[in-house]
């Protein structure tokens, strides 16, 4: 059994599922995590992949089309385990925003337009708890200034005039209000610029460091996942089909999907190198190929692959967790990747 | 003047593009002079409100410059009185862009046969209908989307982003273009997909002789795409630097390129985490309605000099062979005298 004090939320074979028209999309398929304290953990996949819909699973915000067909999310409050699953309405605004925070994509959009921010800030904190309205100042001044903003000019501000970078700096201000202990952010650096986004990765870091709740991202940009997460799931067609920590998932890949993303994402650092784009197109999820949802796209798919679908399991290590029945093959074509890391391991050392 | 260098294909002298009313005017494009030669690959990049996009409107003709002139094949686009010069035709067909949004920039109610055949009729590149769906096959094998029967005639929504986004470089290729603006032509297109789509276009550049302005936000993709070809940086509607791809990246000059560069995160954990960052001294990026006094980087830079830079506005200068830039620290530590600074504005 895992130290409950020290993992603030597990989740166990989760599906969910929309309907629509043509039928049913099965969006995220028997997904199990545990997240740390501390800990930040990158959920790396593609458009459709179903990154969004766990991460709105989680906070229970799903839309009406969506079920949740099977599965279990507990959220522990020190030794008490809370089924989020089962609550109520109104335990689930207590568990929203005091215990589990969730910062949207397009932080642009997030704020009402006719509303100053301290007004929505107010809005926040009365919704999801009952902090007295001075307190909540107090905070949300303490809060802005501790995300390197100005408090007294920001919090009377309309959201229009705070520039992208600003206003994605007060929405992760908003989600500390009530001291979570769980954060979800779903494209926190998309859409913005080069040196704004350095300033967000540089702030969650800290943030991180410094209070240290759990962190989960969502993210399709492989670059966000190196920078900032302990540990990365790799997600495709709703299931997460490699799970282990950032350098052996970066250096030591042993799903082909991974390796495929890996090589397919050009760095500025260095010399130029060639680069391999995955064939073909995701899956259908309505109907979805039988067997590995990977293999009509993958270099090393067998006859097993065609019929079976692999289940995430250990390898290399208790902590790095592959679905693959291929793995030796994968292995063999990132020696070049361990090399590299070995040299950064070298020049440390040194 | 009105004749340009022969030595380029498309050529940028003085480009300047305001907007707004007369009351409120911003200068979003502010002098940028360029040359692209035939088969290179030039890339504009910068961040968001640069006015990179703006640019790569002026140069197909898609905007008219508020001043300053275009050149195609040695000819100004634009005449004297501001209207389409003479050659306007072979310029238009001449050169063709590619827009940033997939989803948006294809007609919903058209097959793809429809959008491909529509130009080439119209332009007489084809003759009859019967000659048009002869192209148009060649033309969906050309860009990668095989079998051909497969796509024909399907809408756009039938099509994933990346599919969509191959049609769009197969448009762009009915009127046999020479020179092809790329506005952030791989941004919304998924990581998996994006190296085909770019080695696809890359490859039109080596079988079909076609030349770029490939404008991107994103210095990785500028990397891969043009690593033959020059990058070109903008900040706040001028060019700072402009050097050959390998230089800039390995040694950049001007310290907003060096800012970028060091600020980029990378798909590489200990490489990103181990990277020397540059501080700036202000986050702000600033308003195009009150623009800084001398250098427009002047309240961000880290190699600030009070007196000289929030005084005289630094001109883009040659250093060396294929290579310019627009600073007055970098040109004085390159021991290179700059040409016509002018100053601007009175330091706050």
């Amino acid at each position: 059994m895992e130290n409950r004090a020290k993992t603030p939320l597990t989740v166990e074979d989760l599906w969910v599922e929309y309907q629509i028209e043509r039928g049913v999309v099965k969006a995220v398929r028997g997904v199990s995590l545990s997240l740390a304290k501390g800990e930040s953990l990158a959920l790396i996949g593609e458009s459709g992949c179903g990154k969004t819909t766990f991460g709105v699973a989680l906070i229970r915000l799903l839309v009406q089309a969506a079920r949740i067909p099977q599965g279990e999310i507990t959220y522990w409050r020190g030794n008490q385990g809370i089924d989020v699953l089962s609550l109520k309405e109104s335990e689930l605004r207590r568990f929203r925003w005091a215990e589990c925070a969730m910062v949207f994509q397009s932080a642009l959009n997030a704020f009402n337009p006719v509303l100053r921010i301290w007004d929505q800030i107010l809005d926040t904190a009365k919704a999801h708890g009952n902090m007295p309205r001075h307190q909540v100042r107090e905070r949300a001044l303490q809060l802005l200034e501790y995300v390197q903003l100005d408090p007294k000019r920001v919090i009377d501000a309309y959201p229009h005039e705070l520039s992208g970078g600003m206003r994605q700096r007060v929405l992760l201000a908003m989600s500390l209000l009530l001291d979570p202990q769980v954060l979800i952010l779903d494209e926190p650096t998309t859409a913005l610029d080069i040196l704004t986004q350095r300033t967000i990765i540089d702030l969650l870091r800290r943030l991180k460091e410094e209070i240290g709740f759990a962190m989960l991202f969502i993210s399709h940009d492989l670059a966000t996942a190196a920078e900032l997460a302990d540990r990365v799931a790799t997600m495709y067609a709703g299931s997460i089909v490699e799970l282990g920590p950032v350098d052996d998932i970066f250096y030591r890949p042993a799903h082909p999907y991974t390796l495929g993303l890996i090589r397919a994402v050009p760095t500025v650092t260095g010399d130029f190198e060639d680069l391999v784009s995955i064939p073909g197109a995701p899956p259908d999820l309505v109907d979805p190929p039988p067997g590995c949802k990977f293999h009509p796209r993958c270099p090393y798919v067998t006859e097993q692959c065609r019929i079976e679908e692999p289940k995430l399991e250990t390898h290399y290590s208790e902590t790095h967790s592959v679905a693959c029945f291929n793995v030796r093959q994968v292995q063999q074509d990132t020696l070049d990747l361990q090399e590299r890391y070995e040299k950064y391991v070298g020049g440390k050392a040194q | 003047m009105n004749v340009g260098s022969g030595e380029y294909l498309i050529e940028a002298r003085n480009l300047v593009r305001q907007f707004g009313s007369r009351r409120e005017r911003v200068t979003a494009v502010d002098d940028v002079s360029f040359g692209i030669r035939e088969g290179e690959v030039v890339c504009l990049v910068g961040e968001s409100g640069c006015g990179k996009t703006t640019t790569g409107k002026m140069i197909a003709g898609l905007l008219k410059p508020t001043s300053g002139q275009v050149f195609y094949m040695g000819k100004s686009v634009w005449n004297p009185r501001g209207n389409r010069g003479e050659d306007f035709k072979t310029y238009r067909l001449g050169v063709q862009i590619i827009h940033q949004d997939p989803y948006a920039s294809l007609n919903p109610s058209h097959t793809v046969y429809k959008i491909l055949s529509t130009p080439l009729l119209h332009h007489k590149l084809a003759a009859n209908t019967h000659e048009a769906l002869e192209r148009v096959v060649e033309l969906l094998n050309i860009v990668g989307l095989g079998p051909v029967e497969d796509f024909l005639y399907k809408y756009p929504h039938q099509l994933s982003g990346g599919q969509r986004q191959r049609v769009s470089v197969a448009r762009s290729l009915t009127v046999n273009p020479r020179f092809i603006v790329a506005d952030e032509a791989v941004s919304m297109v998924d990581v998996s997909i994006r190296v085909g789509l770019l080695n696809m276009m890359g490859d039109l550049k080596r079988n079909l002789g076609v030349t770029y302005l490939f404008i991107t936000h994103d210095l990785a993709v500028a990397k891969f795409f043009a690593w033959e070809g020059r990058i070109a940086v903008m900040y706040v509607g001028s060019i700072v630097e402009f050097a050959s791809t390998p230089q800039l990246i390995n040694d950049p000059l001007h310290p907003y390129s060096k800012a970028l560069l060091a600020a980029v995160p990378e798909a590489d954990p200990e490489l990103t985490r181990s990277k020397e960052r540059v501080e700036l001294r202000s986050q702000d990026i600033p308003s195009l309605l009150a623009l800084p006094s001398g250098c427009r980087f002047h309240p961000r830079c880290p190699n600030f000099e009070p007196g000289l830079c929030d005084v005289k506005r630094p001109q883009l200068t040659p250093v060396g062979d294929n290579r310019s830039v627009a600073c007055h620290i970098a040109l004085r530590e390159a021991g290179i005298q700059e040409a016509g600074a002018q100053e601007v504005g009175t330091p706050a």
